[in-house]
């Protein structure tokens, strides 16, 4: 493969690497990730704090548990130097031994219980205050506009409850507590070190900022090349997903041994960067680890020393080599922790951030119910743009009265779904007005106004559950005559019946096991139980052949009869029989009128009627 | 097992040499202790500095050998676990691309993804992890318990006590917990896949108002969740202080009873320290090698996924082909009785009992309603799914006779799902032939009328196509992907359903081009749109995997009602009006 190749390769499929998406996730591997941090960690934390406001006593609680666990500990190692010391002294005997071993024992057992208590009252704060936090954001993102799902994308929005959760749902569990007792036990240690012996305390301090050092060296290498790891992680995975994506047109093209040629290379090339970032991020252990070793291997020595030369006393040795072993842990731990509250923290805010989105406005205290609705739906003079400098529709108007059918035609970004948008409220128009039955249906409360509409859109998607359940989602209180009523009315009522389990067919992975156009049958059929007077029905026979349109013809207009329809459709036989025929051109009704008027007008309906214009 | 010695083999020295270098670690860990022991009970005893001092400059010695083991260790284990794990993501893909079309319908195209990288990437993890630490933890525990036996053995004794008591309780906590975090797992997928709807329904929701019954619903599975996360949590967190107590209780034991042996003289108190800290180094071990079976548990899974992959069987192949020389030269498609059913076990055939006879240079059109099976019928001949019964010819010999790179050399094909690649559009276009000159290129884009358009483009054919080629509108793309297909300068050109975003007069050019161009080419077209097919040399009308009607369009309208009902659909009103 020549070189020109090879940087083509790399540019085209270097995204932005996928932080921690594949990293190593144990041991001190996590050094070397990029902590995001928090913008505003004060506000962060408040507002964290706010979820565990309920549970304070529990909280003062564990943290009295806390402090009494790892003081225990902590006593209960110092308790071998008295011991050991009398059993070298003369005149140590075996009722000595065993009544401080009881003693000894009791501290143990109070520190066990205490860690225990602590552990076990932490989590039921934790996965409460991760429950709470959960239904928030779920209940905020209900109330949030359509605009903000226009703008951001499901996986953003996903990763919000898994990822950033996550992150807050570990801090929450351990990263807190750990801090604590890992402070507790730094400050600890010294004392009793500094109580124990002075010089080895001094000896055992100097190796600290050594340690720190090496930890920051081997750190940086591995951020370095931690971040050259995801970037080739990034691209590998996207050639990867593109190719498999197209697996069928590689195989149509018999390009089967270019594809691997140019996965090998991307392959190996994270192969050569992946083996030093996973060095590098696995020698911290080791480096921290045996540094701690010449820390005790000194100790050891010295203080043999001092016992020999100053008399220190052996069970003073014993204890503090321990210590010296202990002491390093909790700061390398530390330093592990912070980058964990950092990320958890960063999660929150970006958590709080959805949750301080502008949610829809609320219905004005004056807003009516749209009771006994007729369906008349008049637009009038609509202007909107969905950016404030770019305007999508201009000065529309149009007047579509109860049992009439209208038909939206156009390009593509003319600006026919954005209609439908504005009239059930996914937007508010900038200008005119929009009424049902002649009130402005900003004055209409929301849920009324929306009830009132049924859609059937483009997407389909379905939800889990089975047939019957997706269709009486349009109407919960309907019954199953109803349900099958309403599926024969969409002509869904024979392929569903010919499912194993006919209408208790289960749909999943978003109807998987169903055609396109079964599933906007379905969808269809949704709608028709709604009983909504208004119906509007984007692209919703697509994917349904034209011979099987025909078929479903009479069904339709059973479902339009009494009902005001709005129709969107690409294929102009679907719009051929509506009372009036839209025509929209950038945001403009550019002709209007019936079939036969319009063909007759020769204008752009024709073009596109006789195929002179591409519809794109 | 066996099938992964494969990609260790080549790296054999770095399995071998990263856990060694581990074990140098674990070597002086152990002997630390003791070295340590000397220092109290021969050095402090004997007032001997100059002994502790030497001890001492042993100890430190020791230190940085270990230092040095861990970081070859970590060198080689990750050079091992991460070429192994590159080379099985190469063998995997390198599989992807022998499989046939029955085989990539098979797999979901999102998990082939997730198998050829978060799955190995999981696999390779664990390798590593257990270079790292599988002989670690076991060592360790071992060379403590040795050093312990040699120092003192009745003392070494309470490991042996302990020690099973230990394990078993671990073990209890684990199969308890085990479970019970499946369980968790289970509500924690419910609860992403109800937000995944939610999020991707957004609009029904809205448009249905059914905010509040989805709050209810969400509000329900979080609880499940939380309620069965601390079910599991609630088991898992009594690990620690159960270690806790374990590793207390053997050091109250251990002090016990070795000073009653300090009292009695037969025992040292340099050996108390050091066993004290094995105390500590055996449950260490211990935790870890829970740790590492608990890691590894959750690469099975994903190792069972890789599998998978490999183990499936490729039955379309061409090493039974008779002619594997030979290339497609005329380009005659006979299908005789040919029976195809995309599940074996499923009743319905998707084509029953097709015989057709495709004249080299024909042009053909193929006709009939959603599935049925005017796609699958075309599959058959450049061989992306084999017959059931009866065969396809081409030039009068069975597909399966020629080598499918030759086969599929032959037979251009516009699949229906048009995928472009990202790159540049003249990328895009070498598809079809790498070696295509400019004037080449240029003619094909002419011939399926793409050539205006992208001239139109700032960048002309240079432009970057975004992945799947995003920027480009439908029509705008089905071109780019006719061209692409013309490129192959194939003997038979499919098309499938490829020129329905096209608007009808550019079709018609494309249909004019290929009259003129591709006279000997023979061309099946696949359509939706009657105008499209309307004036082919022969008109097939698929019904339910059955041809039930053949011939020219003027035929069809007299003999064939399904063709009659298909033609009305589209162009009745426009008769009358």
């Amino acid at each position: 493969m020549d070189e020109a190749r090879r940087e083509r390769l790399i540019k085209k499929y270097a995204r932005k690497p996928v932080a921690g998406a594949d990293g190593p996730k144990h041991g001190p591997g996590r050094e070397g990730m990029a902590v995001k941090k928090p913008e505003n960690t004060k506000e962060a934390v408040k507002r964290l704090l706010f979820y565990l406001n309920a549970d304070t006593p529990k909280l003062l609680f564990v943290l009295f548990c806390v402090v009494v666990g790892t003081v225990s500990s902590l006593a209960g190692s110092y308790m071998l130097r008295p011991i050991i010391n009398g059993l070298t002294e003369k005149g140590g005997s075996a009722q000595k031994l065993l009544a401080s071993l009881l003693t000894m024992a009791a501290v143990y057992a109070v520190g066990i219980l205490a860690q225990y208590l602590q552990q076990r009252i932490m989590i039921t704060i934790s996965q409460g205050a991760l429950e709470r936090i959960r239904n928030d954001l779920f209940h905020r993102l209900q109330k949030l506009p359509v605009r903000f799902y226009d703008t951001n994308n499901n996986g953003d929005i996903m990763s919000r409850f898994t990822n950033d959760l996550d992150a807050v749902g570990d801090m929450l569990n351990n990263t807190v507590i750990q801090i604590i007792s890992s402070t507790i036990n730094v400050v600890g240690t010294f004392c009793l070190m500094l109580y124990t012996n002075v010089w080895l305390t001094i000896i055992t301090v100097v190796m600290v900022p050594l340690m720190l050092k090496a930890a920051g060296f081997v750190a940086a290498r591995s951020r370095k090349y931690y971040q050259a790891q995801q970037a080739a992680i990034g691209t590998l995975n996207g050639y990867v997903e593109e190719t498999v994506t197209g697996q069928k047109v590689v195989k149509v093209f018999c390009h089967e041994e270019i594809a691997q040629e140019e996965f090998e290379y991307l392959n190996y090339d994270l192969r050569d960067k992946q083996i030093f970032a996973q060095f590098f991020g696995g020698i911290m252990g080791p480096v921290m680890g045996n540094l701690s070793q010449v820390s005790y291997s000194l100790t050891a020595m010295i203080g043999g020393i001092l016992c020999v030369l100053r008399g220190f006393d052996i069970g003073g040795l014993t204890v503090f080599v321990n210590y010296s072993r202990q002491f390093s842990r909790p700061i390398n731990e530390l330093s592990m922790q912070m980058n964990t509250i950092f990320s958890a923290l960063a999660g929150a805010e970006r958590v709080f951030k959805i949750m301080d989105e502008e949610p829809e406005a609320e219905d004005g205290p004056d807003a009516v119910e749209l009771n006994s609705c007729q369906g008349h739906v008049i637009l009038k003079d609509v202007t909107f743009g969905y950016n404030p400098d770019k305007t999508i529709l201009k000065h529309i108007s149009l007047y579509a009265k109860p049992g009439q059918k209208i038909a939206l035609v156009g390009s593509t970004g003319a600006g026919k779904t954005t209609i439908t948008n504005l009239i059930n409220r996914f937007y508010d128009i900038d200008e005119g007005s929009i009424t049902i039955d002649g009130v402005d249906i900003r004055q209409i409360r929301r849920d009324s106004l929306r009830k009132n509409i049924a859609m059937v859109l483009q997407d389909t998607h379905l939800f889990t559950g089975t047939i019957r359940e997706n269709i009486r989602y349009g109407r919960l209180d309907a019954t199953d005559e109803e349900v099958v009523e309403a599926a024969k009315l969409a002509s869904a009522d024979h392929f569903i019946k010919r499912l194993e389990d006919g209408y208790d067919t289960m749909i999943e992975g978003d109807g998987a096991n169903l055609s396109q156009g079964q599933r906007q049958l379905l969808n269809i059929a949704r709608a028709a139980i709604s009983k909504a007077p208004v119906l509007i029905l984007d692209e919703a026979t697509s994917s349904v052949d034209t011979r099987t349109e025909r078929h479903i013809e009479h069904g339709m207009d059973r479902l339009m009869a009494q009902r005001t329809t709005l129709v969107i459709a690409h294929r102009l036989s679907t719009v051929r029989n509506a009372n009036a025929i839209m025509v929209l051109e950038n945001g403009e009704i550019i002709e209007r009128g019936d079939h036969d008027e319009l063909l007759a007008m020769k204008g752009r309906y024709y073009e596109l009627y006789t195929g002179k214009k591409e519809l794109d | 097992m066996k099938r992964y010695m494969k990609y260790i083999r080549p790296y054999l020295y770095a399995f071998i040499l990263g856990p060694i270098m581990m074990l140098t670690e674990v070597v002086g860990e152990v002997l630390l202790p003791s070295f340590m022991a000397d220092i109290i009970n021969v050095g402090a005893a004997n007032h001997d500095v100059a002994y502790i001092v030497q001890k001492g400059l042993v100890m430190i010695a020791t230190a940085f050998i270990m230092m040095a083991g861990g970081i070859l260790g970590a060198w080689f284990s990750s050079k091992a676990a991460i070429s192994f794990g590159a080379d099985l993501r190469r063998d995997v893909f390198r599989k992807v691309q022998t499989f046939s079309f029955a085989n990539i319908d098979q797999f979901s195209t999102g998990s082939l993804v997730t198998r050829l990288t978060n799955d190995i990437t999981q696999v390779q993890n664990v390798i590593m992890m257990g270079l790292r630490m599988l002989l670690r933890a076991p060592g360790m525990l071992v060379g403590a318990i040795i050093m312990a036996f040699l120092m003192n053995r009745n003392l070494a004794m309470i490991f042996l006590v302990i020690l099973p008591v230990m394990v078993v309780t671990i073990g209890v906590v684990m199969r308890i917990a085990f479970p019970r975090f499946t369980a968790m797992q289970v509500k924690l997928d419910a609860l992403n896949s109800n937000i995944q709807e939610v999020l991707t329904n957004v609009r029904v929701i809205k448009s249905f108002v059914r905010e509040d019954h989805e709050e209810e619903q969400f509000a329900q599975s979080n609880k499940n969740l939380k309620e069965s996360s601390l079910r599991a949590f609630k088991v898992v967190i009594l690990q620690m202080p159960l270690m806790m107590f374990f590793m207390n209780l053997t050091t109250l034991l251990v002090v016990w009873f070795g000073g009653n042996q300090i009292l009695d003289g037969s025992m040292q108190v340099g050996n108390l320290t050091a066993f004290t800290t094995y105390v500590t180094q055996v449950l260490m071990s211990l935790m870890m090698l829970a740790m590492v079976l608990l890691q590894s548990s959750r690469a099975v899974a994903s190792a069972r996924r890789i599998n998978e992959v490999l183990d499936t069987q490729v039955e379309l192949t061409d090493e039974g082909a008779a002619h594997a020389e030979l290339p497609v030269k005329r380009g005659k498609i006979e299908f005789q009785n040919v029976s195809f059913r995309y599940y074996k076990n499923s009743e319905e055939k998707v084509l029953d009992n097709i015989n057709l006879t495709i004249e080299a240079g024909q042009t053909v059109g193929i006709i009939g309603s959603t599935g049925c099976g005017k796609t699958t019928l075309v599959s058959m001949i450049p061989r992306l799914y084999d017959v059931d019964e009866g065969k396809v010819l081409v030039d009068g010999v069975d597909v399966r006779d020629y080598s499918l790179k030759n086969l599929r050399s032959g037979v251009g094909m516009v699949l229906q799902k048009n995928v472009l690649f990202s790159g540049t559009i003249l990328e895009n276009l070498h598809w079809g032939d790498e070696n295509a000159t400019q004037e080449e290129v240029l003619a094909a884009a002419k011939e399926a009328q793409a050539d205006p358009f992208v001239q139109n483009l700032t960048d002309g054919y240079e432009t970057e196509l975004g992945q799947g080629g995003v920027n480009v509108s439908g029509g705008q793309k089905q071109r780019l992907c006719i061209a692409r297909a013309l490129l192959k300068k194939p003997k038979i050109l499919i098309l499938d359903d490829s020129t329905s975003a096209v608007d009808t007069a550019t079709e018609s050019k494309i249909r004019e081009a290929f009259s003129t161009t591709l006279k000997e080419t023979t061309k099946l077209i696949i359509a939706q749109r009657i105008t499209s097919v309307m004036e082919a040399d022969q008109i097939v009308v698929l019904d339910e995997g059955k041809i039930v009607g053949h011939g020219r369009h003027g035929d069809l309208m007299e003999g064939c009602s399904a063709y009659r009902e298909i033609y009305d659909s589209q162009m009745k009103e426009e008769v009358l009006a």
